[in-house]
């Protein structure tokens, strides 16, 4: 074999009002049969209306060893909940 | 990186999978872990892809149409649980070139079921029955396995796999219905297959060195007696119910245990299935080899007209 055909990540969205979620990934050569390949490996039983792919390589995926760095700045930005205003017990719904 | 900063780290990751949280591929992980996963996930990938060669076989004879679309549906299942259970691996830094290059040469094993050959029309209803029905209990263990990618694709495919044994059963009282050779056929297809389903689950827990290890990484949920015991405990009723024998004198209901006791596994037979020396190793190999060769054309061709439009659209994108 000359080359092996790249790889692509396919996203289904299972229906009307809900996002494309990740599915799994698959081998084709360009995008129209990445499409195709994705119809009969992810959607055989109704599982989607909506499908996209992306090759694989086009993903910047963040590097779970900066996850400190990259995620850590929220979890002290307490003020950012609703949990951290005090309010009077008579109030109940806000 | 110094071997204490590895063993803390090891120490950490262990402790990740104890408290349940789930292994994704860029995470650090230990060599072994890696290794492991994909030897177990590409042999199971093998597996599926090489259990449609027995089956494909039947799908010009199928006795009815309807028979053909179930049994047509179900070949393509498998293909696409090869598919998945391939791209999962692929996660941990092999490609799917390698893979097949380990298959081809026989570096790398495939469920030894596969080596025996469906010569009735039974045999397929036995397969779906016996062969599912075991992968069914080895793959639902599996969905809570601790890395990631192999448990969403386990998830996937038991949701798939219960219509594949509803067919397999299906088909089998429907034979039991029928003349008394039709019944003869089913009693048949299942003496042949009981024994090499039960050895599905691998040797006993004596006799199997990795089990601790998998049982710690989740690989594996309960050995692989225990599986095998809830096997023969749901088929044996089943078996019953439509007249049929399970094709073992030993076979006792044990009150104390609340199972089945069973006759001894013949693991000689097991072992020479494994090392090569099946009834269908060869053609099963073969058959594979020449799938793959006689498709090279057509994945050159592919690729080489993928880049050519891709070239094309650049030239053009340029005299713009």
């Amino acid at each position: 074999m000359k080359k092996e055909w790249p790889l692509w990540e396919v996203f289904v969205r299972s229906k009307n009002g809900l996002e494309h979620r990740h599915f799994g990934s698959l081998h084709a050569a360009d995008a129209e049969m990445a499409l195709e390949n994705a119809r009969d490996v992810y959607t055989r039983r109704n599982e989607g209306v909506s499908i996209w792919v992306v090759e694989s390589k086009h993903i910047m995926a963040s590097n779970p060893e900066n996850n400190g760095e990259m995620f850590e700045p929220a979890q002290d930005k307490v003020y950012r909940h609703p949990t951290f205003y005090n309010l009077p017990d008579e109030i109940k719904h806000m | 990186m110094s071997e204490a900063q590895i063993k803390s780290l090891e120490e950490e990751f262990e402790a990740r999978i104890a408290r349940d949280e789930k292994i994704e591929p860029k995470d650090w992980m230990p060599e072994k872990y890696r290794k492991t996963h994909i030897r177990q996930m590409s042999q199971h990938a093998h597996s599926e892809i090489i259990g449609m060669l027995p089956e494909g076989n039947w799908i010009t004879r199928a006795p009815s149409l309807r028979r053909k679309v179930a049994l047509l549906a179900k070949v393509q299942d498998e293909g696409g649980h090869g598919l998945y259970l391939y791209s999962a691996t692929e996660t941990l830094g092999i490609s799917r070139g390698e893979m097949f290059e380990q298959l081809h040469t026989g570096k790398a094993k495939y469920s030894s079921i596969f080596n025996y050959p469906a010569i009735t029309w039974a045999d397929i209803g036995a397969i779906g029955w016996l062969v599912d029905g075991a992968a069914i209990i080895n793959q639902v263990a599996l969905c809570g396995t601790s890395f990631g990618p192999y448990a969403r694709a386990m998830v996937r495919i038991c949701k798939e796999e219960s219509f594949h044994q509803r067919q397999g059963y299906e088909i089998i009282l429907k034979l039991t219905e029928g003349t008394p050779e039709q019944k003869a056929m089913a009693q048949d297809a299942l003496n042949r297959f009981w024994w090499p389903a039960l050895m599905m689950f691998g040797p006993r827990d004596d006799d199997s060195p990795n089990t601790a290890q998998s049982m710690k990484w989740k690989l594996k949920r309960k050995t692989n007696d225990e599986l095998r015991q809830q096997f023969i405990d749901q088929t044996v009723p089943q078996a019953e119910l439509i007249g049929l024998t399970i094709p073992d004198p030993d076979l006792k209901w044990n009150d104390e245990k609340g199972g089945y006791d069973y006759g001894d596994i013949d693991w000689d037979e097991f072992w020479q299935v494994v090392k090569g020396h099946g009834p269908c190793n060869k053609e099963r190999m073969k058959a594979r080899v020449a799938a793959w060769e006689n498709g090279e054309w057509v994945r050159d061709a592919a690729m080489a007209y993928s880049e050519k439009q891709n070239f094309l659209r650049k030239q053009e994108s340029r005299a713009v």
